[in-house]
């Protein structure tokens, strides 16, 4: 008796799979860019997960792609589809960073990690959704509005790189790239059960990519797994002379690490990240992942980060200071928008300005320039910057013990729309357990474990500078092993 | 009652790069606006700045012609205020960890004496844009080619006591920028601007008074005179029993006075904080001591040299130090001629007057420092008398050639032949027999009569010394 087994459809490969059919023959970049920009079409309305699509360049650059593939050449992303955060310049098209101020921005030239990714052969399918620029964590601070969770079109998907992830999670896109300065990938990863890696800072070129807090900021990978996390970052990671904080280190074979044994592993569970607002369905999730890597080998030990709860009040003092700084050529004067018929040059600045910044960059714009001013940068940037020490010296001891760190990506699931929009306290605690690393500097990554009513949970590893491939590694032997990171929202 | 004045320099110099501290961008002066600037001077978003090594160079260069202590590590900084031609809405700078610190020089006051004066420290740091008011009705154009230019600003301890003293230490750094080759020091162009903190105290106080920043001091005349005005100017003000207030003034030179431009109060705040895009300046001492290999003998050096080992006054050791090409060109000349004094004497005598007549500069004088050397030879082994010279050197100068060359077209060979010049006595002594016998009765002042008389036979060219001895021979009683 015959039997006729579904094939998975293509928006159900991994890059791995979709570069073996590419590779093969039996798929061209053409049908594969076609099959994703229809399910942008169909599914993007209720989503606005894309803030711009590039369907003529994407079908172009697949074409190109197919040509290269024909001719033997390539490697595993050519020919696939991926977005990019509207934060990374792309050359001729639009980057708004979601704000009404560049609105009108066209970048003459490529971010390096858009740059890296195109020379792989990535196929780039448009720009995703964002917290204006990249200021929040539900993304309803977007000038072109809140992106809606694909697993509760009432929820927020986490913020800032809330488009890029929905589109991964919806399957509107292969892989897309985001930016972390506080966890604005690993959040929302977390919250719309993806993969999502912030590297060490200074793996990943900041060249292009529009400056939030310099001295946080880092690009990463969104993905459906860490094997297709560990395909992206191998193309978008290395020293680049165009960013001088950018590292000279080589770039290890992160897909040569991906099947290393765990035995023996150490994990720290700092008590700090398991305390008071966690969510109990969240912990028992969590706590469900940590038993599977004791079966794998790995071996459990109670750590503390003690100064982790002034991580959030520290970096509400250095991303905005950074952030009021970074923000001030955006004047009206040689791009972006311009206020109409200004009385005078303050004019012009003023409501430029006011117009051009939604209300999230004009609070933290204002904490910011507070804290630098005459009399108040010794209270609080500087005393911002010595307690940034000692946060990074509770990592330093931990990893003395441990050799990677786990707990929640975040307290909790996704939560409604507009719930936490008038309390930006309450907001910011969404990535109390995310922003320590990057005032360290610190990998991290999120990846989905059992989720809660329905909605995905996170679990965050946290590894020493520069251990992204053993970060990948860990989360990919959870994938081999469980099914968590597969479960995929329902169609729209 | 007396006063004493008290004043401080801020010093931006240009450095000499081809690009950009922060940007690959040229640096060239005078092209159309606006391109000269890349992506990175406009302010674009994303972009970040890459140091340019070759400025921290010229900064340490600097650092060590003033016996400044390099820091091993320095950081850059953003002061951050609004204007249209700073595109980040910042300006990259040093601020608390400059890379240049306390360094001084000396500069010598009119009384000859020597002063050194403290220099506080000098640091890195990005020139803004330029606004350009006159040349749009209601408008303002903005010329971004000079955003991201590399500057040194070099600020001075307020060890000046006068408006000369002020000028006599700008000059003293822009002789050594140009010295140094770190900048071409071109005050018209803009590459090296003078800012002057003024202030005044009654003799004997030991408080600072308040001062004022002067600003649009283009030329080290306006300098002194801004300072002289200013110094009354707040005398007046104390004396009537009013005060000093803090502010920055400007300086129109059409009226020769300070005008208020802005107030303490109307003051910035900069907000200082460590540019996060920058990792701090960390200099080992292989690259201070690579930086420095090359520095040239510095002007005090040199001029000191000059007095010891040529034998020459204080004040042609000055003239001739004034800069290094002029240093150079002297040395050249006194090796090609073999005697400094002598080329002491046409280098600040003949040569410096044809190149202040046809306004040239030294490095443009159709006289090549082998040329005056050739010339000297000449002279001292009594090819030309010296008077003649003055005539070669006339026509080397008008591009005749050499000094052979011109002596031999124009045939001026001194005449040492002691017969030929004998004969030429003869006839003189034998045409004037009554100027010969007032001579001989003691008259010795006809002497003269006849040496002119000798000389202008032999059209200039007799060697003077012989003509004096065989007239005195022949014209013995």
């Amino acid at each position: 008796m015959a039997y006729h087994i579904e094939p998975k459809p293509l928006h159900e490969l991994t890059i791995a799979e979709l570069a073996q059919r590419l590779r093969g023959g039996k798929l061209t970049s053409v049908e594969l860019t076609h099959h994703y920009l229809e399910r942008i079409k169909r599914l993007d309305p209720q989503l606005n997960a894309f803030v711009t699509v590039a369907a003529d360049a994407a079908l172009a650059a697949a074409t190109h792609a197919d040509a290269r593939l024909a001719r033997g050449e390539g490697g595993p992303l050519t020919g696939i589809p991926i977005a990019h955060k509207d934060i990374f310049c792309t050359r001729g098209l639009r980057t708004s960073c979601g704000s009404r101020m560049l609105d009108n921005f066209i970048a003459p030239y490529d971010a390096t990690a858009v740059e890296r990714l195109a020379a792989a052969g990535a196929v780039v399918l448009g720009k995703t959704n964002m917290d204006e620029f990249a200021m929040g964590s539900s993304n309803e601070t977007s000038f072109y509005g809140p992106v809606k969770n694909p697993w509760d079109l009432d929820r927020v998907p986490g913020g800032s790189s809330g488009g890029s992830a929905a589109a991964v999670a919806a399957r509107l896109c292969a892989a897309a790239t985001g930016t972390d300065t506080g966890g604005s990938i690993r959040q929302p990863a977390a919250l719309c059960g993806i993969t999502g890696i912030k590297p060490t800072y200074g793996r990943v070129s900041r060249w292009g990519m529009i400056a939030f807090a310099s001295s946080l900021d880092q690009a990463g990978p969104m993905t459906r797994s860490a094997e297709d996390a560990a395909l992206l970052l191998q193309a978008m990671a290395g020293f680049d002379p165009r960013d001088s904080t950018s590292a000279e280190e080589a770039v290890p074979d992160y897909g040569a690490q991906l099947g290393t044994d765990l035995a023996g592993l150490r994990i720290g569970l700092p008590r700090e990240y398991f305390g008071a607002g966690l969510d109990a369905g969240v912990a028992a999730s969590i706590q469900g992942a940590i038993r599977e890597y004791e079966r794998l080998g790995a071996r459990i030990i109670d750590i503390s980060l003690p100064n982790s709860p002034l991580s959030v009040p520290v970096y509400y003092v250095v991303a905005p200071a950074e952030c009021s700084s970074n923000l001030a050529r955006f004047d009206g004067v040689r791009y972006g928008h311009r206020c109409e018929a200004p009385r005078d040059l303050e004019d012009l600045y003023k409501c430029s300005r006011a117009e051009g910044f939604g209300s999230e960059v004009k609070r933290r714009i204002m904490i910011g320039t507070y804290a630098l001013s005459a009399g108040y940068y010794d209270a609080y940037y500087l005393k911002a910057q010595q307690i940034r020490h000692l946060i990074s010296d509770d990592f330093r001891r931990a990893f003395e013990q441990v050799d990677v760190i786990m707990g929640p990506t975040s307290p909790t699931t996704a939560f409604p729309l507009g719930a936490k929009m008038d309390d930006p306290v309450a907001m910011y605690l969404n990535d109390i357990y995310t922003i320590a690393t990057n005032l360290a500097g610190l990998p991290g990554i999120s990846i989905p474990v059992a989720p809660v009513d329905g909605m995905p949970v996170g679990l965050q590893i946290i590894g020493d500078y520069f251990q992204e491939g053993r970060l990948l590694n860990i989360a990919h032997r959870l994938q081999q092993a469980t099914d968590w990171h597969l479960a995929a929202p329902p169609e729209v | 009652m007396a006063w004493e004045t008290v004043i401080g320099l801020e010093i931006h110099t240009q450095l000499a790069t081809r690009s950009k501290i922060f940007s690959g961008a040229p640096t060239t002066f005078g092209a159309a606006p606006n391109t000269q600037a890349c992506a990175i001077d406009l302010g674009l978003p994303g972009v970040l700045p890459v140091l340019n090594r070759q400025a921290v160079v010229l900064a340490v260069r600097f650092g060590r012609a003033i016996e400044a202590e390099i820091a091993e590590r320095s950081i850059f900084a953003r002061k951050n205020y609004f204007y249209p031609d700073l595109p980040k809405g910042y300006q990259i700078s040093q601020y608390e960890l400059p890379v240049v610190g306390r360094g001084r020089v000396t500069i010598v006051l009119d009384d000859g004496s020597l002063k050194t004066i403290g220099v506080t420290r000098a640091h890195l740091e990005e020139d803004a844009g330029k606004s350009l008011h006159e040349d749009f009705h209601g408008l303002t154009g903005i010329d971004l080619n000079r955003a991201g230019t590399p500057l040194l600003e070099i600020v001075s301890e307020p060890d000046m006591r006068s408006a000369k003293e002020a000028v006599a230490y700008a000059r003293k750094i822009h002789q050594i920028v140009r010295w140094i080759g770190i900048s071409d020091g071109n005050m018209q162009e803009g590459s090296f601007r003078v800012d002057a903190n003024v202030s005044v105290r009654r003799e004997g106080e030991a408080r600072l008074g308040t001062r004022t920043e002067l600003k649009n001091l283009n030329s080290f005349r306006f300098l002194e005179k801004a300072i002289t005005f200013e110094v009354e100017r707040q005398i007046e003000l104390i004396e009537a029993g009013s005060r000093v207030v803090q502010e920055t003034r400007l300086y129109d030179p059409e009226r020769d006075e300070t005008r208020s431009m802005r107030t303490k109060e109307e003051a910035n705040d900069y907000r200082y904080f460590p540019d996060p895009d920058l990792l701090p300046l960390v200099l080992d001492t292989a690259f201070i001591e690579q930086a420095a290999a090359d520095l040239p003998e510095l002007p005090d050096a040199k001029r000191e040299r000059f007095r010891t080992a040529y034998g020459h006054t204080e004040y042609d050791a000055s003239l001739l130090t004034a800069n290094r090409e002029l240093a150079d060109y002297f040395e050249a000349v006194a090796a090609a001629g073999g005697d400094a004094k002598l080329a002491a004497n046409w280098v600040n005598g003949e040569l410096a007057a044809a190149l202040n007549r046809d306004g040239r500069e030294m490095t443009e004088s159709p006289v090549s420092a082998e040329m005056l050397g050739g010339l000297i030879t000449r002279i001292r082994d009594n090819t030309i008398s010296g008077k003649l010279a003055k005539q070669v050197f006339e026509a080397m100068w008008n591009g005749e050639g050499d000094a052979d060359a011109v002596i031999a077209a124009r045939g001026l060979k001194q005449l040492t032949d002691s017969g030929e010049i004998e004969r030429i006595i003869d006839a003189i002594v034998a045409a004037n027999p009554e100027q010969a016998a007032q001579y001989r009765s003691g008259k010795d002042k006809v002497f003269g009569f006849f040496v002119g008389q000798v000389m202008k036979a032999s059209k200039g060219k007799a060697n003077p010394q012989q003509v004096n001895e065989l007239l005195k021979a022949r014209l013995k009683p």
